[in-house]
């Protein structure tokens, strides 16, 4: 609402802004219109309900792999750490990507605004109850991570010259093709597809319109694509130019940043000691009974599972293609290491946004009924200051400190940076498995990904968010169906690791 | 007895100073030298996914550099004063990791070079000569 009152007071006093509105809406009207179909089919609900199915069906699968494989999630925490801190390396490898490098990198392609803007996007429809269902859907694709990954590394290319190409793709391919199903190559060709979408939709227009957000927060409204154009540039000198520096200070900026946001978190929490108890009943009582949130109960649900699905993307296979690229004799370390990164990005980050949100006490309830009050149109709990999305979690933050604000604008311009040159990846690598490598064939698509900077930096956050989530959940259709045939590899892999490893054939070294 | 000595090399004047400096008590005393190239290396840096991909070629790439451009011209210089002479090549925390190759090999000594960098930069970052000389399990020879 402030943004267009906003423009409407800049257009009154000049043509120009108002001319550069007029495009953001343009590029929002087209959005909409040209992808609305593809969004529906992805969210439609199952016959007779209002639950969407691509929700029950990312649940259901990391609850079969929980089961499939014996709660791996708890069995295996502690040695993935130990795999991280380096004890099961050998030093004559010392030079090849580590366990811990592999894990940061995929990381850096998941902690980013799923864990700042798509929590308080789920709190703010769904209530605080959406924060279980979002930490235990973090637990559960735990599980989803780990087959994902291990397949990753067992089914990847290895070229001549030393690199390596994985993902879902490969394993669809190739791990069909072991196991005499048919269909791999069609299921590799649409997920190739889905992947290519999602890295223009989750993986950079949303992070690049939640910048735009976050800024426009600040520094006062202006038109977005101003803000895309100057993203892109910089995307395009890092893909495209190699300006590898700017890449390298954000990889080493990002982790700080994200350790600066967890302790910020914390210490906000700690200052409101007093409302943790109320805040995790509200949290319970949320998930388990209709507290006045869009949708009651199955609305808080489907929010948490939704959002921590879109944040931690276990199931969606992006994360298989990150991992296939580490140099590593057992394919099963890469999934331990992996099943890690639902923890760190959903249990820990995301319910810290969650819990601060809550505690400061930004969504308005009744006094008198308890429930929590809905904004006029009725999508959303109204807020103390009528915002949502990343701007809620700005305002619960510098409630308590004001400066933090400022953080969080480098934080999220840092991490939507991060996150886009990750997916910059993974939609390459669909791409060239798609139409071959060859430098041209990489030029066209990095300059496409570039333009869609622009557009998501122009476009509203509706269509935008819709899109998104609507391609990344396509490549997770995909992806779980190719996982449910291969998961025995996967357990004979794991069994087989493990057992070695009960026996002290695999050792740490000193 | 031939004792063994480790000269950490990286191509620099001061480690061709330290490695002449070892060859000329080497000499004197029948020892023999263990040339260590050490590059520098941290298992928890953060990469970008293009970086991982690329990370076992460009491995290779840089072994196959040190080898040629450093290493094997080096040795000729070390067998042409009559020392018996030997190379390694690893990745790691520099000093670690040349502590590391004198207790594996038994050596005696370690023989390194310094850069004289006595400014802002090494006392905040601190400097391998200095690291050494604080861990090392065998006397180090700081070569100036």
């Amino acid at each position: 609402m402030k943004t267009r009152i906003t423009a409407a007071t800049l257009a009154a006093l000049a043509a120009g802004p108002a001319a550069a509105q007029g495009i953001d809406e343009t590029v929002n009207q087209i959005f909409a219109n040209s992808t609305g179909w593809f969004v529906s089919l992805i969210f439609s609900n199952f016959p007779g309900t209002t639950f969407p199915w691509i929700v029950g069906w990312l649940v259901v699968a990391a609850t079969v792999f929980t089961l499939y494989f014996g709660f791996i999630q708890v069995r295996a925490f502690g040695h993935a750490l130990a795999l991280v801190r380096g004890d099961y390396s050998d030093p004559n490898d010392a030079g090849e990507v580590s366990h811990f490098q592999a894990l940061t990198t995929a990381l850096s392609g998941t902690v980013g605004l799923g864990n700042i803007a798509g929590v308080a996007v789920a709190i703010g429809i769904g209530g605080p109850g959406a924060t279980f269902w979002m930490i235990l859907a973090g637990l559960l694709g735990m599980a989803s991570k780990f087959t994902e990954c291990t397949l990753g590394v067992k089914y990847r290319n290895e070229y001549a010259d030393g690199t390596v190409s994985g993902g879902p793709m490969y394993y669809m391919v190739k791990g069909f093709a072991e196991r005499g199903l048919p269909g791999g190559k069609i299921l590799a060709v649409l997920f190739a597809i889905f992947c290519i979408l999602g890295s223009f939709g989750g993986g950079n227009m949303f992070q690049a319109n939640q910048a735009h957000a976050q800024i426009s927060n600040v520094v006062g409204a202006y038109p977005g694509w101003i803000t895309g154009v100057v993203m892109a540039i910089i995307v395009f000198l890092v893909i495209v130019g190699g300006l590898k520096s700017i890449a390298r200070v954000t990889e080493k900026v990002v982790p700080f940043m994200a350790a600066i946001y967890v302790g910020t978190a914390l210490i906000i929490i700690v200052m409101n000691y007093d409302m943790i108890g109320t805040a995790f009943s509200q949290i319970f009582v949320g998930a388990f009974t209709n507290d006045g949130v869009v949708g009651g109960m199955i609305g808080a649900l489907i929010q948490g599972f939704r959002r921590a699905a879109f944040s931690n993307e276990a199931g969606v296979g992006s994360a298989a293609i990150a991992h296939s690229a580490v140099r590593t004799k057992e394919p099963a370390t890469e999934g331990f290491v992996s099943l890690l990164e639902p923890f760190i990005d959903t249990v820990v980050i995301c319910t810290m946004t969650a819990l601060v949100i809550i505690i400061t006490g930004q969504l308005i309830s009744d006094p008198a009924t308890g429930l929590f009050v809905l904004n006029e149109a009725g999508t959303q709990i109204q807020t103390v200051t009528g915002n949502s999305g990343v701007a809620l979690t700005s305002d619960a933050f510098s409630s308590a400190f004001g400066w933090f604000r400022y953080i969080l604008v480098v934080a999220v311009v840092l991490f939507a940076f991060s996150t886009m040159i990750s997916w910059s990846y993974y939609g390459l690598k669909a791409w060239t498995f798609l139409f071959g490598e060859g430098q041209t064939k990489e030029l066209v698509f990095k300059v496409i990904f570039c333009l869609f900077v622009v557009i998501g930096a122009s476009a509203g956050l509706d269509p935008v968010i819709d899109f998104s989530d609507a391609a990344i959940f396509a490549m997770a259709v995909v992806n779980i169906i190719a996982l449910y045939l291969l998961m025995p590899i996967v357990k004979a892999e794991m069994n087989s690791y493990l057992a070695r490893l009960k026996s002290g054939q695999i050792r740490k070294y000193d | 007895m031939s004792r063994k000595i480790v000269v950490g090399f990286d191509g620099s004047d001061a480690s061709v100073r330290a490695l002449d400096f070892a060859i000329s008590r080497a000499q004197a005393q029948g020892d023999n030298i263990l040339i260590a190239h050490v590059l520098e290396w941290s298992p928890y840096s953060f990469l970008t996914a293009a970086e991982v991909e690329e990370r076992h070629r460009r491995r290779k790439e840089e072994l196959q550099r040190a080898e040629v451009a450093i290493l094997t011209p080096i040795v000729k210089r070390v067998e042409d004063a009559g020392i018996p002479c030997a190379t390694t090549l690893r990745y790691g925390h520099i000093a670690e990791t040349l502590c590391r190759i004198a207790k594996d090999e038994g050596a005696a000594m370690i023989f390194i070079g310094r850069m004289g960098d006595s400014g802002f930069a090494s006392r905040i970052f601190g400097s391998v000569a200095a690291t050494l000389a604080q861990v090392a399990p065998v006397p180090v020879v700081i070569v100036p």
